[in-house]
């Protein structure tokens, strides 16, 4: 049983691969995340547009990529655009299709904080002649990133873990890696071990996030 | 009235609706530089509307709006600019809860009069002296009673030098025992020349330091004169009935 699951040698065979793999991983989140939050800050901004003809669209926008599943947008990209003459490579179509899906779910999220600071105080401020720019960027939206932490930090665990989509374009990141292994080995300890450390790099934030939660409770 | 000084505030005409609501039926507000103008009336009548006009947190609808000279309604005002000169002091504080006492009042110090860091902070400092407070520029906002909260947000708008300062209902949500320490500061203002525009029940205030006190009611100016003969000797049915009202209380 150990020696199925478990396989020292195989582990240490197989380890160079996993980190690799772990390397891509981290990369891509690293990609992904400020590139959502980035989307997401300007889809929040947009939102507050007084012209219908801002916002529709752009209701239309995040409403379509949060309900269209990430995997159908990931493997359309990478085997439909090629069809179009559009050849994105795996680490391009998991950027692109991670940022218009996790851009859609930050854009919420930020603008739900936005929403939740109270109007007062951008009165406050445009009051002591700060622009509407200068506003937004030091007194709502610090307010609002604090407001919705946990819900920002349980999007961006979300979007580390579909990260191993990447796995179906061959993109080499943590979990095509140890499939690999595993394939070569003929043997799930890779597998296994692919799981720990997915393990070891969420649990953390798992903990933080449900101390910013628990306070949340208790203070709000 | 007799206007010697020169107008600070020189509101005409000024009609506002919200939709099909119409809120301030023509209303005229011209205040002389070092005066203290008090607006009473019912709830809902458009005081705050109307001070909001002053500064535009409002589009009036109709009417012009000159503060120390400058046409707050022109396109080509720089709008930013023309409020550093009136200060504002709300209901709710509004303080910064993410920023310190310091931080609340320097904001504006440093981002709109683009003042240095460190001279931001020395005329900060300076501010929170005036109202009582240097020592408690480093709370937040969460950590300072309602009253020390209201005088922080009275000093984040005097430290700007403002030509006149409006009041809405600057008491109205303090504990009563905390209400001296805020009416303290205004008077004290008051005192130094400030012009200011005070909504407020609290018409101890009134009678000792108003100029002028301004009823409304249903978005009109209704009567307006000395506090002693508005309170003692108000000539409008609707001026008796709501002055009544609130000596009753
Ligand atoms: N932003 C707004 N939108 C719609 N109606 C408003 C708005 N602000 C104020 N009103 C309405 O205008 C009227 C006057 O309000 P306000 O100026 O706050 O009165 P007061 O300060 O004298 O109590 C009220 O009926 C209020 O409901
Ligand atoms: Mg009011």
């Amino acid at each position: 049983m150990l020696d199925t699951f478990f396989n020292i040698a195989i582990m240490r065979a197989a380890w160079p691969i996993l980190l690799a793999g772990l390397g891509n991983t981290l990369l891509l989140s690293a990609t992904v995340v400020p590139l959502g939050l980035l989307g997401g800050l300007v889809l929040a901004l947009l939102a507050r547009s007084r012209s219908r003809w801002v916002r529709w669209p752009l209701m239309a926008w995040v409403d379509f990529f949060r309900a269209f599943p990430p995997l159908v947008l990931l493997i359309f990209l990478y085997a439909g655009l090629p069809f179009a003459g559009i050849e994105l490579g795996g680490f391009g179509c998991v950027a692109i299709a991670f940022f218009l899906n996790t851009g859609a779910y930050y854009g919420e999220i930020l603008r739900a904080g936005i929403d939740s600071v109270p109007t007062g105080q951008s009165e406050a401020a445009r009051s002591t002649g700060l622009t509407r720019g200068q506003t937004m960027a030091f007194v709502v939206l610090p307010q609002a990133v604090r407001n919705v932490l946990p819900d920002l930090m349980s999007n961006t665990l979300e979007v580390v873990k579909l990260t191993a989509l990447g796995s179906v374009v061959a993109m080499p990141e943590l979990l095509f890696q140890a499939r690999q292994a595993q394939s070569l080995t003929y043997n799930p300890t890779p597998i296994v071990a692919a799981a720990i450390i997915y393990f070891a790099l969420l649990w953390p934030l798992v903990r933080l996030l449900s101390r910013l939660e628990n306070r949340a409770l208790r203070t709000g | 009235m007799i206007v010697e000084a020169p107008l600070i505030v020189e509101a005409r005409g000024i009609h506002k609706h919200f939709g099909a609501l119409h809120v301030l039926k023509g209303v005229d507000l011209l205040v002389a530089e070092r005066e203290l103008v008090f607006v009473i009336g019912p709830s809902g009548s458009g005081k705050s509307t109307l001070l909001r006009c002053l500064n535009r947190l409002e589009e009036p609808s109709a009417g012009s709006v000159m503060v120390d000279g400058i046409d707050m309604l022109d396109r080509r005002t720089d709008i930013n600019r023309a409020r550093q000169r009136i200060g504002m002091v709300f209901q709710s504080f509004n303080l910064y809860p993410h920023m310190t006492a310091l931080g609340n009042v320097t904001l504006a110090l440093r981002k709109v009069a683009q003042k240095p860091r460190d001279e931001a902070e020395a005329l900060g400092l300076a501010a929170l002296d005036r109202v009582g407070l240097r020592d408690r520029a480093g709370h937040t906002p969460g950590q300072l009673s309602g009253g020390q909260a209201q005088r922080v947000a009275i000093a984040r708008a005097i430290a700007l030098e403002p030509r006149v300062m409006l009041f809405d209902e600057p008491t109205s949500s303090l504990d009563p025992e905390l209400v001296g320490s805020v009416l303290a500061v205004m008077r004290e203002l008051r005192e130094s020349g400030m012009t200011m525009v005070v909504v407020s029940h609290e018409m101890g205030f009134a009678r000792a330091a108003a100029d002028r006190v301004v009823f409304m009611d249903d978005g009109l100016i209704v009567e307006q004169g000395p506090p002693a003969a508005i309170f003692a000797a108000p000539q409008q049915a609707r001026t008796q009935a709501f002055i009544s009202q609130i000596q009753r209380h």
